[in-house]
């Protein structure tokens, strides 16, 4: 029925194009050019953003060089059982053999001795030392009693059972250590020995740390937020340079003040000592510490706090907590009741803000948090470029984003995401 | 065209035409900056640029992270440096996973000048087929002269709370602090490696780091300390000789050395696979390694140099016209309960124990 109407009223332009149609294709010319001017960002933000994500989530659980140094070895290996009592037959000690020689020779075997040892202590070792011994060795008639004489590693089960383990091209071991849990020889998972145990009591330490520095910024960037809306704007616009300045120094810079400020013999353990407040044996010790972390990072961070609420304050009226006052309400009721209410949607953009950058620094804490003060951060970068295990560095950050989310989207149950307000 | 505008582009392509003609060797050297840095620019660096005028070298601090920025770079396959600082365990270690070139000591370098080859001339220091020495450091305390009214002797005084309080800075990896805190715990510094290789070794030495573990301010830079020494935040420093030479000497910082359990190192070059200017890098080295530069090095620095031949080259300090044998690692006053540090041992374990040292940093 619809198409018998259709037909009976189809309108067409002047040059007999039917109307809908001629409608689409203007409509399609203008999101075409709509597209075309996001596609510089669509691909900056592809570029630089989500195919790093993508790469960081893959390289978590990426396992590949078990087969491309070990070729033959995890063919053969996949004959023999975990559960097996006896170490795998010769065959496999062949093609140990072969993989290693060729390995040794290419020069690269010692990387999968790093991998394993991630898993098992004294693999590194034991790679490096089979790798110099058996550049020398001619292909065997019997591998397994040549790999045994080179190193009695290699008879053990508990090695052959972590090379089976580990023999795919992928991995959970970089997730299981990034909780502090391990696989133990017979397959099952356990947590780690309690001193072996860092990374969780680490994320928990970040998380801590990162409440305690948002909480900070809002008792303290609050009223200086108040003072530049209420402040008459020339005034308030000289103010906050005051709030920019810090913005335009370098972080370094910022972050060594704070070092020569706060350290034991900095310049507020002189004052204090000098007016006789402390003694100078009983210097406070400021830095090298959380507390260290904590204050660098609260000065760091306050601008982002400060400028989103001062944005939304300028928009509440003064007349607001003035009808209030008016109406009868004490100035802490017209405070609770009419000015925090609206400046909520800035507190929350402030807040996530603040949050969200703290629970990633690395620089500040790496700098004043000595041992004591330093986050899950510090970890990643630390395995990022010392240690080299870019595994599990991208485990422990995808935790993290993890993480983030999360509390973002418990945020948006508990405040709504739409009430925040930047400006 | 505006006449003016055409003169002044064809001027500016010529102007890039010749600039390109003309263009220079760029070498990226990575060294441990401070005064080392500061000793090779002077010893070696500045010299082959004043005879090579096509050459330029640039000098990068970031060799207390060379392997692992090394590796990084070849993962990623791009490599951007030319010549690589790093220390004999860190060497072999690249050796051994191919990163790095192996050198033919004698036809790459220059042989001494009664013509003993080089791989003669460098003796035991070869420690590894890519590895070019170039000089022995130690790792050693420093402490401030003017908190104590008698100083500190040992190793055992460093872990002494009681006796000598205040701060220690030391460097955030687990050697030699390991070696230490076992001297301090009685061990005779020939057997350190021995009791090390165990398991019970290990967690003694933990044990005794532990007992000192509020006290430390860990540092990761060679600068570090000696700032930390310099403002008094810290009694002990750990750091390199050198540094501590010229924080002593130089700066005249009230500060003192410890000589007792220090630890000699070697400390020399490697190319790294791959680098951009490989050709000029080997020539460099040829002049850099040397027997006159090597020797030249020790005048602005107090590192003994690794060839037999220059040796008895060594003098004064070019600056303070002190003489330098007394300031060497290697003086006999100084060796006394020295470590020589077991290369072989700690590229085998370094791996497990900086993952242990880590997390027990983090306790």
């Amino acid at each position: 029925m619809a198409d018998a109407e259709a037909e009976t009223e189809l309108i067409t332009t002047a040059d007999g194009i039917p109307l809908k149609q001629a409608l689409k294709k203007a409509l399609w010319q203008r999101k075409k050019t709509a597209l075309l001017l996001v596609s510089p960002l669509f691909l900056f933000v592809l570029i630089t953003f989500l195919i790093p994500i993508f790469d960081m989530l893959t390289r978590s659980v990426d396992n590949s060089i078990a087969g491309e140094q070990f070729p033959s070895v995890v063919v053969e290996i996949q004959r023999w059982d975990l559960d097996s009592s006896e170490i795998p037959d010769e065959t496999t000690f062949q093609a140990l053999f072969k993989d290693f020689k060729a390995g040794a020779e290419r020069k690269t075997i010692s990387r999968l001795g790093r991998r394993l040892n991630y898993e098992m202590s004294g693999m590194s070792g034991l790679f490096r030392k089979t790798a110099r011994k058996i550049k020398k060795l001619e292909a065997p008639e019997a591998a397994t009693e040549v790999m045994i004489a080179i190193d009695k590693k290699w008879g053990k089960l508990d090695t052959w059972r972590l090379i089976k383990r580990e023999s795919g091209n992928y991995t959970n071991s970089y997730y299981l250590a990034a909780i502090d849990a391990e696989k133990l020889s017979d397959g099952s998972l356990a947590m780690k020995a309690e001193d072996r145990q860092v990374y969780v009591a680490l994320f928990w330490r970040t998380i801590r740390l990162s409440i305690t520095i948002t909480i900070l910024t809002i008792l303290l960037g609050y009223p200086i937020a108040y003072l530049l809306a209420t402040l008459k704007t020339k005034t308030s616009n000289m103010l906050i340079i005051l709030v920019l300045l810090p913005f335009w120094t370098s972080l370094l810079v910022r972050t060594s003040a704070w070092i020569a400020l706060l350290q034991k013999e900095g310049v507020i353990n002189d004052i204090l000592v000098a007016i006789g407040v402390l003694n100078d044996d009983s210097r406070l010790a400021m830095i090298h510490n959380e507390a260290g972390t904590i204050i660098a990072m609260t000065h760091i961070l306050l601008p982002f706090m400060i400028l989103p609420l001062f944005s939304v304050m300028k928009t509440i009226p003064p007349s607001w907590v003035r009808a209030a006052r008016s109406m009868g309400a004490t100035p802490f009721t017209a405070f609770r009741r009419v000015y925090l209410p609206n400046t909520i949607a800035g507190i929350g953009a402030g807040g996530i803000l603040v949050f969200i950058l703290a629970i990633g620094y690395y620089i500040t804490p790496a700098l004043v948090g000595g041992t004591k003060g330093t986050l899950i951060s510090n970890f990643i970068a630390y395995h990022v470029s010392t240690s080299l295990n870019w595994g599990l560095a991208a485990a422990l950050g995808t935790i993290l984003l993890l993480l983030v989310l999360a509390l973002y989207i418990l945020y948006d149950k508990v405040v709504g995401i739409s009430n925040m307000k930047l400006g | 065209m505006n006449k003016l505008l055409k003169q002044t582009l064809l001027a500016t392509v010529a102007a890039g035409v010749v600039a390109t003609a003309q263009a220079e060797t760029t070498m990226v050297i990575v060294s441990w900056g401070g005064a080392y840095t500061k000793s090779q620019q002077r010893a070696y660096h500045q010299p082959y640029m004043d005879a090579n005028p096509g050459i330029t070298i640039v000098n990068d601090d970031s060799a207390s992270e060379g392997a692992s920025k090394l590796r990084a770079q070849v993962e990623a396959g791009n490599v951007t440096w030319d010549l690589l600082d790093a220390e004999a365990p860190n060497a072999i270690t690249l050796c051994d996973e191919g990163l790095v070139e192996e050198i033919n000591f004698d036809k790459d370098l220059a042989p001494a000048p009664d013509g003993t080859p080089a791989s003669v001339d460098f003796g035991k220091s070869l420690v590894s087929d890519c590895f070019i020495p170039q000089i022995a450091y130690s790792t050693t305390l420093g402490y401030r002269s003017d908190i104590f009214d008698v100083g500190p002797t040992k190793m055992a005084d460093v872990f002494d709370l009681k006796k000598f309080p205040g701060k220690r800075a030391l460097e955030k990896r687990p050697d030699p602090n390991l070696e230490w805190a076992l001297i301090a715990d009685g061990v005779d510094p020939k057997d350190v490696y021995k009791v090390l290789d165990t398991e019970e070794g290990i967690d003694r030495a933990f044990k005794k780091l532990d007992t000192i573990k509020d006290q430390v301010i860990w540092w990761t830079k060679g600068s570090q300390p000696m700032q930390l020494l310099a403002d008094g935040e810290v009694a002990f420093g750990s750091g390199y000789n050198g540094r501590l030479f010229e924080a002593i000497e130089v700066d005249k910082q009230p500060i003192k050395m410890l000589w007792d359990a220090q630890a000699i190192q070697l400390d020399g070059w490697v190319v790294p696979k791959g680098a951009p200017h490989k050709e000029e890098v080997m020539k460099y080295l040829r002049f850099a390694t040397d027997t006159q530069r090597l020797a030249d090095q020790a005048k602005f620095i107090s590192y003994g140099p690794l060839r037999a031949s220059s040796a008895p080259m060594v003098g004064k300090h070019a600056d303070l016209g002190i003489d330098m044998g007394p300031h060497m690692p290697t003086a006999p006053a100084n060796m006394k309960g020295a470590i020589f540090y077991d290369f072989e041992w700690w590229a085998d374990n370094k791996d497990d124990l900086a993952e242990r040292f880590e997390s027990w940093l983090a306790k």
